[in-house]
């Protein structure tokens, strides 16, 4: 069991993560902390759900080595090396022309959930956070790539877990990046989803238990901007706080235990 | 030494083989149907190796590969020893998969194959089902396939990796009510132990109690509600699954 009442947030620093209401939270984000991932469950993303992503395969779909458009959701898992918090440095490989920065709403589990019903999918859910959901550009999505969306710190998540209570209408909210704050910031709405947060719960679960605590995101708009080696990101999703992310080039220490 | 981790009379304990079943770490002594087995190990980040096993690689018709095909699975998918796996009544294709479960003991970072096995803690079995008829080529082998609820079978022991004393030359087993359908061996792996967290470990960092599913050999036919499967490792015991139906995981 998770219950969430406001906004919890896990300071660099703190032990633990600490709940507060949105003005403190603000409040606390304006002096430029850091933070840790307010959640600490299972990390799950979600491919090809955003319209575009899917009407930019076009007729791909059909042809080999996919041969038919996708029926179940496309899932891939976010392993814990790639966890990081708000105002994270994320180091760019040397081999990639960038990272791909996708803002996802991340859909925070609440109570166990197996084989749940559209109707029934709020139940399960204590409340959404942003997840940075990073990766190195690719278009063949034939196989899993775990070298390219598994890297240290590729699952950038918060600052905030906001209630469910705080989030009237997750199926329509405006998403943005943009780096180094230039503008116009790249934009996108959860609405384009294929599968809405309550169709995305009810077939994931048919087959696999989401634990309280686990996130599964609603999937990464397609277009993403690709940051680079010096850039900032800001992302932001409807009024959930917005998540910082800083990219660095890679570095080797000579001398430095592997 | 070989460690399980069971649950009776109200708490988990720590469990080694005994001659007449298993003993608790407190002492206990219970036969092996009287406690409730656990995967040995709490499980960290899991690596699962597709087509690793030359002949079953063929066995599905795939070419040479240009690189390890990785993917990773959730926690919930993870059973114990003697546990039941659902078999959903509209599928025609659900099959085991005998494989080594390598235990990562110590943080893997860019670390070369010469000096990869100094991070491998132990072994166990791993029975790693699929579901052919889900199969759908995005990220394929895709979650519904192999990332299903009680889908990954680790056990009955955690055995450490000082005790093994070839792990390229372990027998891999698995029997369908009683008669051997699948064999092979760790020599035909195709990316071997040390070249795997070569490979996982110059982009990600491994940390103790990861663990990598190494692929499972050819012989894989189709199981049905009621079957009893067991897969055998040498030198890391007999892991044994039941097949059940939806009915009885009140889907009917």
């Amino acid at each position: 069991m998770f219950a969430l009442a406001d906004h919890l947030l896990h300071l660099e620093g703190d032990a633990l993560p600490r709940e507060m209401d949105a003005h403190a939270a603000a409040a606390l984000l304006a002096r430029g902390i850091a933070c840790r991932a307010p959640v600490g469950g299972a990390v799950y993303g979600t491919l090809l759900n955003d319209r575009a992503a899917l009407a930019a395969l076009g007729d791909t779909v059909n042809a080999a080595p996919y041969k038919a458009p996708p029926k179940a959701p496309v899932l891939y898992l976010k392993p814990r090396n790639t966890f990081a918090g708000h105002r994270a440095r994320v180091v760019v490989p040397d081999d990639a022309p960038g990272v791909e920065v996708g803002a996802s709403l991340g859909i925070v589990i609440g109570r166990t959930a197996t084989h749940v019903s559209v109707e029934h999918a709020a139940d399960y859910i204590a409340g959404y956070t942003l997840v940075g959901d990073l990766s190195v550009p690719h278009t063949n999505v034939y196989r899993p790539n775990v070298r390219l969306r598994a890297r240290d710190g590729f699952c950038v998540i918060g600052p905030a877990l906001v209630a469910a209570r705080h989030v009237a209408t997750p199926d329509a909210l405006k998403i943005s990046v943009s780096l180094n704050d230039a503008k116009p910031p790249f934009t996108a709405n959860t609405a384009s989803s294929l599968r809405n947060v309550a169709q995305l719960l009810a077939d994931v679960t048919d087959f696999m238990t989401l634990d309280a605590g686990d996130v599964i995101t609603l999937g990464v708009p397609h277009g993403s901007p690709v940051a680079r080696s010096g850039d900032t990101a800001t992302l932001s999703i409807g009024t959930l706080p917005p998540l910082v992310v800083s990219f660095a080039g890679a570095q080797r220490h000579n001398g430095e235990p592997s | 030494m070989m460690r399980g981790r069971v649950a009776y009379a109200g708490a988990i304990h720590e469990a080694y083989p005994h001659e007449h079943g298993v003993r608790l770490a407190d002492g206990r002594v219970r036969r092996e149907d009287e406690v409730v087995w656990l995967a040995p190990i709490e499980v960290g980040t899991i690596f699962a190796l597709g087509l690793n096993y030359a002949e079953h690689t063929k066995e599905l018709q795939f070419g040479k590969q240009e690189e390890p095909l990785v993917f990773l699975k959730g926690p919930g998918t993870v059973l114990g020893h003697r546990g039941v796996t659902r078999r959903p009544a509209d599928v025609t294709f659900m099959h085991y998969e005998c494989e080594l479960a390598v235990v990562i003991g110590r943080t893997a970072r860019n670390v070369e194959r010469e000096n990869a096995m100094q991070h491998v803690a132990g072994y166990m079995i791993s029975n790693d089902y699929a579901i052919r008829d889900y199969l759908e080529n995005y990220y394929r082998p895709n979650l519904r396939v192999k990332n299903r609820d009680g889908g990954t079978v680790l056990g009955p022991w955690f055995v450490d990796a000082a005790d093994i004393a070839d792990v390229n030359q372990l027998e891999l087993r698995t029997f369908v009510n009683g008669t051997r359908r699948q064999y092979g061996n760790t020599r035909d792996l195709v990316t071997g132990i040390p070249a795997l967290i070569e490979y996982l470990s110059g982009f990600m960092t491994l940390a103790p109690g990861d663990v990598i599913l190494t692929g499972t050999p050819e012989g894989v036919v189709n199981v049905n509600a009621g079957d009893e499967v067991v897969c055998e490792i040498d030198g890391l015991g007999r892991l044994v699954n039941t097949i059940a139906s939806d009915a009885d995981f009140g889907r009917a």
